[in-house]
């Protein structure tokens, strides 16, 4: 193959090459600009030719089948893909704002920080997910916070695309993701658990409470992360509070299983301190001694022993529900029925979470509301991992509903249909819910006889 | 330019016509039936005309379509495939049959191989069914592209960096990105006899221009076919075998 033939003044495609942005061992990024565009752009070249490892250019490739498909805020646009045989290049949106490693430096951040910060980057994480790609390479380096708080994910170079063939499953020689970030299953060769984003996710959130990584950083043996109880972050930050410990400490789970099931989930946790379910990992103090870590080493090496195929976490198996019930109203017939279509939807998946909300006007005391609500959802039996309750004052019910969907990335809003007698369905919250919402609204109505 | 590829029709108009019109609404410009245009199904006339009638077409030969002309070994073909062969021979005019015995087994196009089983001798009618096959398949084809049938249920096999082969089960619909730098054995899917359980006719779409590979499922009324394998006095397992698609 010709040496690289892209210099800074070169067009290519329509495109003008302007300085380099960065070189590095898989690629060079120019600064680019096209006639009769202002936006400012970058162009991304893989190193090719003789003696280059092959990784680059199969990290090129991946990179250039995923990142065209990929939508929303939490990404750069893709404006162009060269032709991967000749003239391999991606052209991507250049975003404005602060890499998140400069961010961390400062290190260790303020709890309230971190948990903003963090809830930026698992919103970013849910919105890959949700469009069917796991990053595999979640890390400070690869993520740009812009101005308004938003986190932007780089790098889909290992990513995996649930509809695409894995161009680098059983590319075992190469390494799976970044050593302090990675995921035991990815070290065991899965790359198809999106659960494994939000292990690197709480390397980051631990990262940024403490200023140092749970695992070190390890050169050549990852695997620590079976079995080493990283110290409790608030041994290395006393200020921490225990909500935030539990968040990190179960984002940390080596098992899959025992993390958070999905990024929206600790977003939501990060955001409502106040639901948190506190369990032992909240109040640790010390971290497991010789004895218990020498049994779990044991453990780990049985069970992570045989080679692990963790089946496809999808997303679509764990919805976020959001039923809206009138506490106001408490003897409304509406409620069984509500109820029982809350609980035919969340039958269809043993993943999902419930956000159970009623608003309220404004100045009214919430305790009476949310005591009744605790009772309107007991007959579900949900544990309290998967339930969340609030109550909301605001003077427009329909709003509220709708922004607190969107913000938890709700997938299903279940709300009852106005009475018979009631308002207009034009008047109603639930038209307006219906209307609004960004997601499916499954509205109920009490059958008549 | 978008290559539409069929496979395994097997005599089933109805499941062809709606995978063509399909295909045509989707920009095809260049049509690859890829061998066993007959066997089974109760069209054999029909969909050797309507593929006659294709202009430019690439038309492969498979192990149904030579059976018809040379008696196949016993081991080749089981009693209900026999019988349906038998029955093709009737309905088939000496004009068709000898349509069907000039086929090509094997054709290059570009960077492209078409064949119906697996570009490794051809002749031999192997099933392209796992990494192994796949991969003697691709090496004797020595293109960036194969695209075969033979096998019934839709599978994408590509070449890896360390040259290892692995397959993939694409979802319908999905245009999956297939740079010619590596290489890539598509297993279409049979549009007239689906096994997978799902009755609808399969075909896929290729872009050589974005280098995209697409799989489709196209639902068609495959009771009315069933009930024509009935109606012409064919083995009731084939007829059942279009109900259930498997």
């Amino acid at each position: 193959m010709a040496p690289n033939p892209w210099k800074p003044g070169a067009t290519l495609d329509g495109f003008t090459l302007g300085e380099v942005v960065h070189t590095g061992g898989m690629g060079t990024l120019f600064r680019v600009t096209k006639p009769g565009s202002s936006e400012p752009w970058l162009m991304k070249v893989p190193r090719l030719g003789p003696g280059q490892p092959s990784e680059a250019i199969i990290g090129f490739e991946t990179e250039a089948a995923i990142a065209p498909t990929l939508k929303g805020e939490h990404v750069p646009s893709c404006i162009a893909v060269g032709d991967l045989a000749s003239t391999p290049y991606l052209v991507l949106e250049f975003v404005e704002g602060e890499c998140l490693e400069d961010v961390i430096s400062a290190a260790p951040l303020p709890a309230l920080e971190v948990a903003r910060i963090g809830a930026a980057l698992a919103d970013a994480l849910h919105a890959i997910h949700q469009q069917e790609v796991i990053h595999l390479d979640f890390k400070p380096s690869n993520v740009i916070l812009r101005r308004d708080g938003t986190a932007v994910l780089l790098d889909f170079g290992f990513a995996h695309h649930a509809r695409y063939p894995d161009l680098l499953a059983e590319e075992t020689r190469f390494r799976a993701g970044s050593a302090p970030y990675v995921s035991p299953e990815q070290l065991l060769g899965s790359r198809e658990d999106r659960r494994s984003d939000l292990f690197a996710l709480g390397v980051v959130l631990y990262e940024m409470a403490t200023g140092k990584l749970p695992f070190g950083e390890p050169d050549t043996d990852v695997r620590n992360r079976f079995w080493l109880d990283p110290p409790p972050p608030s041994v290395l930050a006393p200020e921490l509070p225990p909500w935030l410990q539990e968040i990190i400490l179960r984002s940390l789970e080596p098992r899959a299983e025992l993390r958070y099931q999905s990024a929206a989930h600790v977003a939501f946790d990060l955001r409502n301190e106040e639901q948190v379910t506190l369990t032992e990992r909240a109040s640790r103090k010390t971290h497991a001694g010789l004895f218990a870590h020498l049994g779990r080493f044991v453990r780990a090496r049985a069970e992570f022993g045989p080679r692990l195929r963790s089946p496809k976490a999808l997303l679509s198996r764990t919805p976020v529900v959001l039923v809206a019930v009138d506490t106001t109203h408490i003897d409304d017939e509406r409620h069984p029925a509500i109820r029982l279509a809350t609980s035919q939807i969340l039958s269809q998946s043993t993943e999902y979470r419930l956000i159970c909300l009623t608003v309220i006007a404004p100045s009214t005391p919430s305790l009476d509301h949310l005591v009744r609500l605790r009772h309107w959802v007991a007959p579900l039996g949900l544990s309290a991992q998967r339930l969340s309750i609030h109550a909301i004052e605001s003077g427009s019910p329909g709003e509220t509903i709708v922004d607190l969907a969107k913000h938890n990335t709700v997938d299903r809003i279940v709300i009852g249909a106005p009475t018979e007698g009631g308002r207009a369905w034009t008047n109603s919250t639930a038209s307006t819910v219906t209307a609004n919402a960004g997601c499916s609204v499954h509205v109920v109505r009490v059958p008549k006889p | 330019m978008l290559t539409a590829l069929f496979a395994d029709i097997h005599a089933n108009l109805a499941a062809l016509e709606a995978c063509l019109r399909h295909a045509r609404d989707h920009g095809a410009e260049r049509f690859a039936f890829l061998g066993d245009l007959v066997g089974y199904g109760p069209d054999p006339a029909e969909v050797i005309e309507a593929i006659r009638a294709v202009p430019g077409a690439i038309v492969l030969k498979g192990n149904h379509d030579e059976a018809i002309e040379v008696e196949p070994k016993l081991r080749d073909l089981n009693d209900v495939a026999y019988a349906a062969i038998e029955w093709t021979r009737k309905v088939l005019s000496a004009e068709q049959r000898r349509f069907l015995s000039e086929l090509p087994l094997l054709t290059h196009q570009g960077d492209s191989c078409y064949v119906h089983a697996s570009a490794n001798r051809p002749e031999k009618w192997t099933y392209v069914e796992d990494a192994a096959t796949a991969r003697a398949s691709i090496q004797a084809a020595g293109t960036s592209y194969v695209f075969s049938g033979h096998v019934h249920e839709q599978t994408l096999y590509f070449e890896s960096e360390s040259g290892k082969t692995f397959s993939f089960e694409p979802v319908p619909g999905s245009a999956i990105p297939v740079p010619p730098r590596r290489k890539w054995l598509a297993i279409v899917g049979s549009a007239g006899q689906p096994r997978d359980g799902n009755p609808a006719a399969s075909y896929a779409l290729f872009d050589d221009t974005s280098h995209t590979l697409t799989f489709f499922r196209i639902p068609y009324d495959h009771l009315a076919t069933a009930r024509r394998i009935r109606a012409a006095g064919l083995p009731e397992f084939l007829a059942e075998r279009i109900e259930r698609g498997l």
